[in-house]
């Protein structure tokens, strides 16, 4: 069928071909930057292992690390001792591959909750679900069930997720507005509530720990968190990764994308349906940590530009890391105690970002 | 869709010599916005490889006809119709119904150029008329080479060649309707839409996008495009449709059209029509009464 506008492809003349290396160049770097961002990420969680109230070497977190994954033997390594093995296998490594994780998702959410709704302001939690995870969680810490807090806040989360939906479809098409303000109501009523039931009921010990969980935390991390936060942005995270020419479609509006042949209101709703899940996911393992989902996207964006195919997995990459390290600061910083990381990603991610905004003004 | 053929069999006959393509056809169009009729059993025509300007005063449903042929609103049938004819509305395309085209195989039959489309995402242009290149690669798949030469082809011919490498938020509004020109034409489309493609453009942007138009119909595009301007459309398009409350008042020749019959009282202003002393066309001089 293109053989019937000759013109246009006819026009594509020899000197056109000139101006496009630059663009090429510029493009492939864009895509080097994947495997660069994947080593440094890997290296923050080696190297962040090794950080802590007693110095572990990399070689020791490399040594614990082969035992446990079955080739301390075939390589001839010496087990770690028990005290020390157990410090990095049970303690750092689930908490900074949970930080990995839920690092990832975030930025992943955030970006595709950016470009859907198509607010620089969006982020993962706009449908409510931070407020309703935190209903769900506050709910049973107070209640003294600890132990149901991931399942709550997930119930939580996804209960506000089908809410806002329901109301944004009542208003007829989920257009991005109707999206932003259903979630703002439901977002709104869902804090009252959690706001309600702390002034009501807490006190002492189970105010910290309510508090600490709304600021989001990783420190109670364990191997099931790593599976529940990992498997979602495994699974979930790299499904929306893939969606990038979808979300492409829908930067010059619903119109554009449907005259490009998308299934507009369809789209809409499974990506809003898979970030919320993701996101529920996420929030179940670490309370609601705040500034990664709605910055690093835009941080990431001033480098690659606007195409999602680059944009999102290189947010997961760049979240992933970010929240590593701000999560070690967080344990480390004023040790022994610790900051919920949530204060954290806010304090240095701010000022990182308002550097990245002049510097890119500055061009 | 005996209909629809009567109404191209009535349209004056533009198609190229040796092919049989019969253009764009559309019949039975309504539309409704709480219960106020936009379009009211709109038909229009546009012959193969011609450019149709699109006439009518501010909301008489110009906007609201574009965004129905090009699929991505769906025309309804207003209640009253319910003893007419039971096909509803019907668009066909060179004989296909565009309504039974999937959505993909759609966008690469035609192409939608809005007014004013914006967005405040950090993009280059060649990206965003890498854009267009959607509907014909797989949704998992990156901007292959042919995708760049074709993009590369469509800023081309549409004029904007050497505004590849700038940001879209830095363009005039001249440059970026050549922009969105090339993003349609990078679909690679037979048939183009356009919704005021001259709108906001000093009257040198305004002669160029008529050429970009008048070059893409001589290599056989059907052209649609809604206008304001009269005497741009008595200069440049072949075939006109005019509306007026969501219906069709008058289509045809440029030469049959622009008379003060029928515009005088669908704008409500007095015409005197002239002619170009070079083309012999149409031009339009306007007073109130």
């Amino acid at each position: 069928m293109s053989g019937s506008v000759p013109g246009v492809a006819g026009r594509s003349s020899a000197p056109s071909a000139r101006p496009g290396v630059p663009g090429v160049s510029s493009r492939s770097a864009g895509w080097l930057a994947l495997p660069v961002a994947a080593l440094v990420l890997v290296l923050s969680v080696g190297v962040a292992v090794t950080i802590g109230p007693a110095d572990l070497a990399l070689s020791e977190v490399g040594r614990s690390l082969a035992t446990h994954l079955g080739l301390g033997g075939p390589l001839g390594l010496e087990p770690l001792s028990a005290l020390r093995d157990g410090m990095v296998w049970q303690l750092r490594m689930p908490r900074i591959l949970t930080a990995a994780a839920v690092g990832a998702g975030l930025a992943v959410c955030g970006a595709v909750m950016q470009s859907l709704t198509r607010n620089p302001l969006a982020d993962p939690y706009l449908l409510g679900l931070s407020s309703g995870a935190s209903l769900g969680a506050v709910l049973v810490l107070l209640a003294g069930v600890p132990l149901l807090l991931p399942v709550a806040a997930f119930a939580g989360a996804v209960g506000a997720l089908a809410l806002a939906l329901t109301l944004a479809g009542a208003l007829g098409t989920i257009t991005p507005t109707r999206t932003v303000l259903a979630g703002l109501a439901i977002s709104q009523l869902c804090a009252a509530a959690v706001s309600f039931v702390i002034f009501w009921s807490a006190k002492g010990d189970a105010f910290r720990e309510v508090l600490s969980w709304l600021m989001g935390s990783v420190a109670s991390a364990t191997w099931t968190s790593v599976a529940i936060a990992g498997g979602a942005v495994l699974v979930l995270g790299t499904l929306l990764a893939l969606t990038g020419s979808v979300l492409d479609a829908f930067t010059f509006g619903d119109t554009a994308a449907a005259a490009l042949g998308v299934p507009v209101n369809r789209a809409r709703w499974i990506l809003l349906i898979g970030v919320a899940l993701l996101t529920g996911a996420l929030v179940s393992q670490s309370g609601s940590i705040g500034f990664v989902g709605l910055i690093l996207p835009h941080a990431v964006r001033l480098f690659t530009g606007a195409r999602h195919r680059l944009l999102l997995p290189l947010s997961a990459l760049a979240g992933a890391s970010f929240l590593v390290w701000a999560d070690t600061l967080a344990r480390t910083v004023f040790e022994p105690r610790e900051l919920p990381v949530g204060i954290v990603t806010a304090a240095i991610g701010a000022p990182v970002f308002a550097f990245l905004l002049w510097k890119g003004n500055q061009r | 869709m005996s209909a629809g053929q009567l109404w191209v069999s009535s349209a004056p006959d533009h198609h190229i010599p040796g092919t049989r393509r019969s253009g764009l056809a559309a019949e039975g169009v309504f539309w409704e916005i709480s219960s106020r009729a936009i379009l009211d059993d709109v038909g229009v025509v546009a012959p193969a490889g011609a450019v149709t300007g699109l006439l009518g005063p501010n909301g008489s449903g110009k906007s609201t006809l574009l965004r129905v042929l090009a699929g991505v609103q769906r025309a309804g049938r207003a209640p009253s119709s319910a003893t007419r004819d039971e096909a509803g509305p019907a668009t066909t395309f060179d004989g296909a119904d565009l309504a039974a085209l999937p959505r993909r195989e759609r966008a690469r039959v035609l192409a939608l150029v809005e007014q004013d489309a914006t967005t405040d995402l950090p993009l280059t242009v060649l990206d965003a008329v890498l854009l267009g290149r959607i509907p014909h690669r797989s949704l998992l798949a990156g901007d292959s080479d042919a995708d760049r030469a074709a993009a590369r082809s469509a800023l081309d011919a549409a004029g904007a060649k050497e505004l590849a490498d700038r940001e879209v938020g830095t363009l005039s509004g001249g440059e970026r309707q050549r922009v969105h020109m090339a993003r349609a034409l990078a679909q690679q489309p037979r048939l183009l839409l356009l919704d005021e493609p001259t709108n906001h453009l000093d009257i040198s942007a305004q002669l160029h996008a008529m050429r970009v138009l008048r070059d893409l119909a001589a290599d056989g595009v059907t052209v649609v495009a809604a206008l304001h301007d009269l005497n741009l459309a008595a200069a440049t398009c072949d075939h006109l449709v005019v509306l007026d409350h969501g219906r069709v008042v008058a289509a045809g020749p440029v030469g049959e059209v622009l008379v003060p019959e029928v515009l005088e009282p669908v704008y409500g202003v007095r015409v005197d029509v002239l002619r170009h002393p070079r083309t012999g066309r149409p031009v339009l001089s306007f007073e109130r009464d």
